[in-house]
């Protein structure tokens, strides 16, 4: 994958400059809280001030300290289920694509079975019986997470490996003699990338809106502070009713930016995958500057020739649609 | 016709799935919660309803296939516990409350995924226009929780602007029955849980639709369709029928994703609906309750899901020829 392969549309780099800012936020937003988030030694229900940036709740905590506490305990459980849950879909997507045949049935039945129980309930389900210690500890919420958000990611995996199962150089490896462990993970895999990276990406993104709500329905640890633990309190203490607006939108808006950015870059692995994607998606004066027509034509899907990948010499290749 | 019986032994297996482990979690997790759960319930419920309760856990006695087995004939009974905190039959409770969600989610359903569909088509063929900054807005909507959308819009147009009446199905002044009054409250007071689910779940759609557009747009078959001189509103037909299909098809799939987000719409506006009753009863920790409502929801949402398939196969003709996908 060349550098100038790789879409510079607004749209991604925007992406990445905001999930970029929150994987930082996620280092050292524990360093940057001003004061401890449970410590209720101030007034409470203070509306924002040069103090206390977003106001206190009612308890007298600081909402700003919570907000930059809450991210670290956030974006690990995401991460954390996110790599689970395509490690898990890595397996049984391309073990069911590239066997075939009986352990294909069986793989995809299973992921079938997954992707149409409903996630959230189930979820709740499961926690409901978890026993306190477990609520509390990040690792196991985002394991048991990432049991319920694997499968769609296995299901487009599984399509993939299928479309590059009888390409020349898979036949050339097996003919070599080398064993399907190695086809499926040297091969195979590699190629899958920009649909790995997708799923990864949507994988972090479901696991976040999972988490958070778990959180917020009150089933993780109410002592671990995430964005999902801070809109319960607000909830519980009528905050959205007595228009304490400092309190309840912050982690909300975090949340939707995180996942919005998450979205927006895999809008350029979209483009990476589907050139007539990567053209339609430019604005009208990068349009004139690559030296595209002002309005897309019909039948045609345009080669763009970026400045940058004209310096490198690399020239980009028109790959087919999936 | 084979691909609509492979999915319905899909749907099978997974109805079997869940009402497995919907047994078997209480009977794995440690600490044996449901003697807990048991010994604690002596003063709240009667004394039959303790037994209704056991029984729906598969009895105390025997080991766990017995157990397993005597579950089971409680399920086809109908018998899915009592309700600790309300003291009636969980059956009975979700007897009143599947309706609400029913119509909620599922009209929400609907109209988002033809409102999605239309703008997506119309995002496709104008792609490189000012319209497409509508993208990254959608986004944000895309990734916003669906209570925290629906306690922003609750606070602002509800309880601030006072433009929908909010908090409940119906007008308390109203009695349900079979008046123009109660279908007028209704639908005012379904309207702003209906735009929270449609502006959270529409984005999907629309994208999902967009890219298909863009891809069916450089197709010959769309190019002779301007060639030959259509105007322009069928060639947009034209793709656009084609672009629909990868979107119906994920239909089913998408179903379960909704009902997930769409659940907690229903205790930011206090409806009256399942997902307002799971999260009471999970903060009251009514076991019976939550194990009915995950079984009712999970059945509900494999209805839907065959319901969704059976669209795609009147829609698209290649399932009826071809091997099942």
């Amino acid at each position: 994958m060349s550098a100038a392969r790789i879409p510079r549309s607004p749209k991604v780099l925007v992406g990445v400059g905001i999930v970029g800012f929150f994987v930082i936020l996620t280092v050292v937003g524990p360093w940057l809280a001003p004061y401890d988030p449970s410590s209720t030694n101030f007034l409470p229900n203070l509306t924002p001030s040069g103090s206390h940036w977003l106001g206190t709740t009612s308890l007298g905590q600081d909402i700003f300290s919570q907000l930059m506490v809450g991210a670290r305990a956030t974006m690990v459980v995401a991460l954390v289920a996110g790599l689970v849950a395509t490690a898990l879909s890595i397996i049984v997507g391309v073990a069911a694509g590239y066997l075939g045949g009986f352990p294909d049935e069986g793989l995809s039945l299973l992921s079938n079975v997954f992707l149409a129980i409903p996630g959230l309930p189930l979820l709740i389900v499961i926690d409901s019986y978890l026993p306190a210690s477990g609520r509390s500890n990040s690792f196991v919420i985002g394991l048991i997470i990432s049991l319920t958000g694997w499968a769609w990611g296995a299901r487009v995996l599984r399509a993939q490996t299928m479309s590059l199962r009888n390409r020349d150089f898979v036949e050339a490896a097996r003919i070599i003699g080398e064993s399907r462990f190695r086809i499926m993970m040297g091969e195979i895999a590699p190629n899958l990338l920009p649909v790995l990276a997708s799923s990864l990406l949507f994988t972090i993104l479901y696991s976040i809106g999972a988490y958070v709500t778990l959180a917020y329905v009150g089933l993780t640890s109410t002592a671990v502070w995430n964005w999902g633990t801070m809109l319960y309190w607000a909830q519980a203490n009528n905050a959205p009713l007595s228009n304490e607006w400092y309190w309840f939108v912050p982690p909300g808006v975090c949340i939707a930016l995180v996942g919005m950015g998450l979205a927006l870059m895999n809008f350029g692995i979209d483009e990476f995958i589907n050139p007539r994607l990567r053209a339609g998606g430019l604005s009208g004066r990068l349009r004139r500057t690559s030296g595209l027509p002002r309005r897309p034509r019909l039948g045609f899907t345009p080669v763009m020739h970026h400045p940058q990948a004209q310096t490198s010499g690399s020239v980009l290749t028109k790959m087919g649609a999936q | 016709m084979r691909m609509l019986l492979r999915r319905l032994s899909l749907y099978a297996v997974t109805a079997w799935v869940a009402i497995t482990v919907n047994f078997m979690l209480p009977h794995l997790m440690p600490g044996n919660p449901v003697q807990t759960m048991i010994g604690k319930l002596t003063g709240r419920v009667t004394p039959q309803q303790v037994h209704a309760i056991e029984l729906s856990f598969g009895g105390l006695k025997g080991n766990l296939v017995e157990q397993y087995f005597g579950y089971l004939h409680q399920l086809l009974l109908g018998n899915l516990g009592v309700s600790i905190t309300l003291a009636s039959p969980v059956s009975t409770i979700l007897r009143s409350a599947v309706p609400w969600t029913v119509g909620l989610i599922g009209i929400s359903t609907i109209l988002s995924f033809v409102l999605g569909t239309f703008c997506g088509t119309m995002l496709g063929w104008m792609r490189g226009s000012r319209l497409d900054s509508v993208i990254p807005i959608s986004t944000f909507f895309q990734a916003v929780p669906y209570f925290f959308l629906g306690t922003v819009l609750l606070l602002v147009f509800g309880l601030n602007l006072h433009w929908f009446p909010v908090l409940g199905a119906y007008s308390p002044s109203v009695t349900p029955g079979l008046s123009w009054t109660y279908i007028f409250s209704l639908i005012r007071y379904g309207e702003l849980p209906v735009i929270t689910i449609v502006l959270s779940s529409v984005a999907g759609w629309m994208l999902g639709m967009r890219n298909m557009m863009i891809t069916m747009i450089a197709e010959d078959f769309v190019l002779m369709a301007v060639a030959k001189g259509l105007p322009r509103r069928k060639v947009i037909m034209h793709a656009a029928r084609n672009a629909v299909l990868p979107s119906v098809a994920n239909l089913s799939l998408a179903i379960g994703l909704v009902v997930s987000g769409a659940l907690l719409v229903e205790l930011v506006f206090n409806y009256p609906g399942v997902g307002n009753l799971l999260l009471q009863a999970v903060l009251n920790e009514d076991y019976p309750l939550i194990q009915g409502i995950f079984l009712i929801i999970t059945m509900t949402v494999l209805v839907a899901n065959l319901l969704a398939d059976v669209l795609y196969f009147i829609l698209d003709p290649r399932t009826r020829t071809q091997a099942a996908v």
